[in-house]
């Protein structure tokens, strides 16, 4: 009844539009926005996106279960290793509190799994969609070529975050249920008070409340030899997401640069997954330590440093200025390049 | 009076290139100066051997190929500057259609509609059920795109082009795998928008189909226009044969010749010949009289007629190939 009424209305404007000329339909201010949501739903609604947060978020499961099987013994987890760099020495404290698997578990992810999941979506971001046509006919709707970036953009960036997220809610998760959580020791030494509702909060936001009931009270403690309080390790914890999600706001912007480039989503994808394999290696190579602080991924275990007392800014600093440079740079690129490209397929 | 009408939008040509080029990297000249004028309220065919450059022409209307010379207006303005104030009034289907295999049918539509900053999210999910009705796709609206025939695929792209009210509406062999009962349905289509007034410029390989719904008809083939006009002008190019079935062919073939058909072919039962051409001093030959005076002379006349001057015979006495030579 109603798809009938639809239907006659749509004719009868149709009649009207036709005879007088061009009444232009009046755009709201918002309607634009419409591209933006719908891009963010058709990206997170995929089942690929969904696999690729579901293999992100089985990681800190792993770690923590491994850990945990590893120190079932009462032994503890990483004595004798030593800290070579920063992620492991977040593993020797996991049995400790369960919090630092956030921290260890984003320190495992980002210099691979993370840039990876972020290079399927920002390589396929405009590449997928110009090899499957569909690119042509959002184009012709018209969505704008810029508005269509800007979009695929946003939603990119947010998927940094979501990414990011899943991977420390799954830490948080996994060590509340596995390993006490208490008192944060920074890399000094404070005792404070936890709140499970501030956990809560974390996990939710990343749409794992699963097991958020199952947070026991208790005591954080850092690595710094501090300690602080657990809320106050929540709110680092955080932050520290917060600070690997925009670590990878480079990668990404490059990644829908390349995407620009060509009509295949998978050789956009190859592109920047080898890429981001390359540069990685690059910035192991003492020869090459000219060039190296201003490989994107050169500052990215700077993380860390929130968990010190007090927060060493230098490098943090220096990586929120590389990042945007890498944005500005590639953004402009991938503005250029696409905004002058023929649309043959 | 003509030179302000010509200042009117209302009144331009619903698409209208002059010396339209495309040259790719590469040096391949894919379209060479066209010059191409749809008038408003047209169901234009435009027609031409593969590669002949008319995807190119219509990817450069619409904005998504940059022309390498000459100027493009559409619906009297120019493109690729106004295609955001344009193209909401343009529905499209260009080569083929392209969907989300992981939506359904129905998410397609909304996702195509999202993307087009004048259409009103209040009424989308009305104009998006009506355009499915339109298209026959109601009852599939819910399967996920991957599972639809190429038939349904096309349907669907289709509704696209119909999510808004349209003035122009271009569409790139729309009739592809679709079977006989859906190519009917979509010539019903093209004509009803038609009558709405909706310009329709329709690509396709399927002469029949443009003989049958279109009104004007254009021809290109390696990357230039050969002609251009109503679809009754380019089919007088080449006049239709006379062709008669009767038992007593020889007194047929006489009587023909009397009345000046030329060229005449009698095959056993049948006789076919060219009609005399109309126009000059001798007023056209009135095919009752033939019939009639062949019968005077006791032809025993089973079939008589004329087989039609398709567009086809148009076309190849145009281009002098076939349709699957590519330039």
């Amino acid at each position: 009844m109603s798809r009938v009424e639809a239907g006659g209305e749509a004719r009868m404007s149709k009649a009207g539009g036709g005879s007088a000329g061009a009444p232009a339909r009046r755009p709201g201010p918002l309607w634009t926005l419409a591209l933006f949501r719908s891009e963010l739903g058709t990206t997170f609604r995929r089942w690929r996106t969904i696999a690729l947060l579901g293999v992100l978020a089985a990681i800190p499961v792993l770690v923590g279960i491994a850990v945990k099987i590893e120190t079932s013994d009462g032994g503890s987890f990483g004595q004798g290793r030593g800290g070579d760099g920063e992620g492991p020495a977040f593993f020797a404290q996991i049995t400790n509190n369960g919090i630092f698997l956030v921290f260890a578990s984003l320190a495992a992810t980002l210099p691979v799994f993370l840039p990876m999941a972020i290079g399927v979506i920002a390589g396929d971001a405009v590449a997928g969609e110009a090899g499957s046509g569909t690119l042509r006919y959002l184009l012709v709707a018209p969505a704008g070529r810029t508005r269509l970036l800007l979009a695929k953009f946003t939603t990119v960036m947010a998927f940094c975050l979501v990414a990011t997220l899943v991977v420390a809610a799954a830490g948080l998760a996994t060590g509340a249920l596995l390993f006490p959580l208490g008192d944060v020791t920074l890399i000094s030494g404070t005792t404070v008070m936890a709140f499970c509702l501030v956990a809560t909060l974390v996990v939710a936001a990343a749409g794992l409340a699963t097991g958020a009931l199952l947070f026991p009270l208790g005591d954080v403690t850092l690595i710094s030899g501090t300690t602080v309080s657990f809320a106050d390790g929540l709110l680092r914890a955080l932050a520290v997401a917060g600070l690997v999600a925009y670590s990878l706001i480079g990668i990404a912007t490059v990644g829908l640069f390349i995407s620009t480039l060509t009509n295949s989503g998978i050789a956009a994808m190859a592109a920047t997954v080898g890429l981001l394999v390359t540069v990685q290696i690059l910035d192991t190579i003492p020869q090459l330590h000219a060039i190296q602080p201003y490989l994107f991924p050169h500052y990215w275990l700077s993380f860390a440093d929130v968990l010190r007392d007090p927060v060493y800014w230098d490098q943090l600093a220096k990586n929120f200025g590389l990042q945007a440079l890498y944005v500005a740079v590639f953004g402009s690129a991938a503005w250029a390049r696409f905004t002058a490209k023929d649309i043959t397929v | 009076m003509d030179q302000p009408s010509a200042e009117d939008p209302a009144a331009r040509a619903a698409v209208e290139t002059r010396g339209l080029t495309k040259r790719y990297r590469g040096g391949q000249l894919a379209v060479d100066s066209l010059d191409l004028t749809v008038p408003r309220g047209s169901v234009f065919g435009f027609l031409g051997p593969n590669g002949s450059g008319k995807t190119t022409t219509i990817r450069m209307l619409m904005g998504l190929i940059e022309p390498t010379a000459g100027r493009a207006r559409l619906l009297g303005a120019p493109m690729p500057r106004a295609a955001r104030s344009v193209l909401p009034r343009v529905g499209a289907l260009i080569e083929g259609p392209a969907l989300y295999p992981f939506l359904t049918g129905r998410d397609n539509l909304v996702r195509f509609d999202a993307a087009d900053p004048t259409a009103d999210p209040g009424t989308r999910a009305a104009r998006v059920s009506a355009a499915l009705e339109r298209v026959g796709l109601t009852a599939a609206a819910r399967k996920k795109a991957r599972a639809y025939s190429l038939g349904m695929k096309q349907r669907l792209g289709l509704a696209a082009a119909l999510l808004q009210p349209r003035e122009l509406l271009v569409l790139d062999e729309p009739t592809n795998g679709l079977d006989p009962q859906g190519m009917r349905e979509i010539r019903t289509l093209v004509r009803e928008l038609a009558d709405d007034g909706t310009t329709v410029f329709l690509s396709s390989h399927l002469l029949d189909e443009i003989e049958q719904v279109c009104t004007h008809a254009a021809v290109m083939t390696q990357g230039r226009l050969i002609v251009q006009g109503t679809v009754a002008e380019l089919a007088a190019g080449s006049r239709g044969r006379l062709s008669i079935t009767t038992p007593d062919p020889a007194e047929a073939v006489r009587v023909l010749k009397e009345h000046g058909v030329t060229d005449i072919v009698a095959l056993e039962e049948r006789v076919t010949g060219e009609l005399p051409a109309s126009g000059g001093s001798a007023p056209p030959l009135d095919l009752a009289d033939l019939n009639a005076a062949l019968v005077r002379a006791g032809v025993r006349v089973r079939a008589f007629g004329t087989e039609r001057a398709s567009l086809e015979d148009a076309f190849v006495a145009l281009t002098g190939e076939g349709f699957d030579v590519a330039g």
